[in-house]
């Protein structure tokens, strides 16, 4: 194997070059399906952060006593625990959220995204990079989580971070953003089809992003990959 | 040789699989008890605001029957809450499931009180439309405090149903699956108060467990 990816490689690639929302478009079902408003987002973002950090760092620990047969029941079983332990949690601290979420907390179990990065990732790298790797690529898809659901709320009943308070506690109702008492948004938005839509956007925006800095400086494009990923938030 | 190396491999996976199940099962120890208090506290927040104020004295989530009337309350056996003050009968809440929403079944709310009128009704699940049939939800309109009140005199019986069909309740622009069903389902509830009368007020018997409880 070459040598080992360098700290700033694995946070552009998890955040923005390799964004396993925007680019290997992974972890989909979540993503079109809880995104009907920036907290949904956010919550269901930092949940599958949380999952993916300690399945990334725990596989990575264990990846020298794990035969290559048993490694796929092995990262099925500790990403498994580390799902419900998510959910007990949610449960105990944030039961609304949970709520919200319901289902699609257990379904994290499911996400092509975290096995993904423990086949890819975690199992041949060291535990400081795979916990890196982990973070990176879990913000990555709670920024797109979030991003998502923030337009699609606005679009639909003009708001941003809507009931932030759920999540965030009380200071979460500092975030709120209100368009005004009546306004009349599209209601597609926060229907499915709104979330391809959105999606859509955002993938084109971020190749539209991507071409831009490649045709300024070709040299430059994988050195500051992190300043696009937080404009495109805004 | 071959045979060492599968047992090997089944060792680990097993020593995985004991480590998943014994970090789970120490978190939920260690949580159960405040998700059990998280989900009792919720559920009282929701039967304070359909029960009137201060008019009883016990804590109704702890008095509790299960019937069971498919035809009337839509779903195999349903819980009943009573509230008391002292021994005297104040009001019932019923979780009946309305079986016929426009996008599958709604979970409902209703307190009736010891006279026969509504003390409120709340949607607790859907999967209505957004926009369109989920106004039914307290958050999104106040269509749904419009049975606060009512009962099976007033409106009388036959109007108990959408405008459209010649009821008393409105319907939404867009939406009337959702109303109608939800108006039926409320008219079913009292009448199967009104059915069993008393009955629902009894102390628990022997035959009805209230098992599940926490002091």
């Amino acid at each position: 194997m070459s040598a080992p990816p360098s700290y700033g490689h694995i946070i552009g690639g998890g955040l923005w070059r390799n964004n396993q929302s925007l680019v290997a478009l992974l972890g989909l079902c979540p993503l079109l399906a809880t995104t009907t408003s920036a907290t949904n987002g956010l919550g269901m973002g930092l949940a599958t952060t949380a999952v993916i950090v300690c399945s990334n760092g725990t596989v990575s620990l264990v990846r020298h006593l794990v035969r290559p047969e048993i490694r796929i029941p092995v990262f099925v079983l500790v990403i498994a625990s580390f799902v419900t332990l998510v959910e007990l949690i949610m449960q105990a601290f944030f039961y609304e959220m949970y709520l919200v979420l319901g289902l699609f907390i257990s379904l994290i179990v499911v996400n092509c995204m975290i096995i993904g990065r423990a086949e890819a990732f975690a199992s041949k790298n060291r535990v400081d990079r795979a916990l890196l790797d982990g973070l990176a690529v879990g913000l990555g898809a709670t920024l797109v989580l979030t991003t998502l659901g923030a337009l699609r709320e606005l679009v639909a009943q003009g708001t941003i971070f809507y009931q932030a308070d759920l999540l965030l506690g009380d200071w979460g109702r500092v975030l709120t953003v209100r368009l005004g008492d009546d306004f009349q948004g599209a209601l597609v938005a926060i229907l499915p089809p709104g979330a391809f839509i959105g999606l859509g956007l955002m993938i084109a925006l971020k190749n539209l992003i991507d071409r831009r800095v490649e045709r300024r400086g070709p040299a430059k494009a994988t050195a500051r990959p992190i300043v696009p990923a937080t404009a495109s938030s805004a | 040789m071959k045979t060492r190396s599968i047992l090997l491999a089944g060792f680990v996976l097993g020593t995985f699989a004991i480590s998943g199940v014994s970090l789970v099962a120490v978190t939920h120890e260690a949580v159960d008890g405040r998700i059990a208090d998280n989900q009792y506290q919720a559920m009282k927040r929701k039967l304070e605001t359909i029960l009137p104020a201060g008019r009883a004295d016990n804590d109704p989530l702890r008095d509790h029957i299960q019937v069971a009337a498919r035809d009337l309350l839509g779903t195999e056996t349903t819980q009943v809450y009573r509230a008391r003050k002292g021994e005297d009968p104040v009001a019932l809440v019923l979780e009946p499931v309305v079986p016929d929403g426009y996008a599958g079944p709604i979970k409902l709310l209703i307190s009736v009180l010891h006279d026969g009128t509504l003390g409120g009704v709340r949607v607790v699940s859907h999967h209505e439309t957004p926009g369109l049939g989920d106004k039914i939800e307290e958050a999104k309109s106040d269509w749904i405090l419009a049975f606060t009140g009512k009962s099976l005199t007033d409106p009388p019986l036959d109007k108990w149903g959408v405008k459209r069909d010649g009821g008393e309740f409105d319907q939404f622009t867009g939406a009337t699956i959702t109303p109608r069903s939800i108006v039926n389902a409320v008219k079913n509830a009292l009448l199967y108060v009104d059915q069993q009368g008393d009955r629902l007020f009894r102390p628990v018997e022997p035959a009805v467990p209230a098992e599940r409880e926490k002091s």
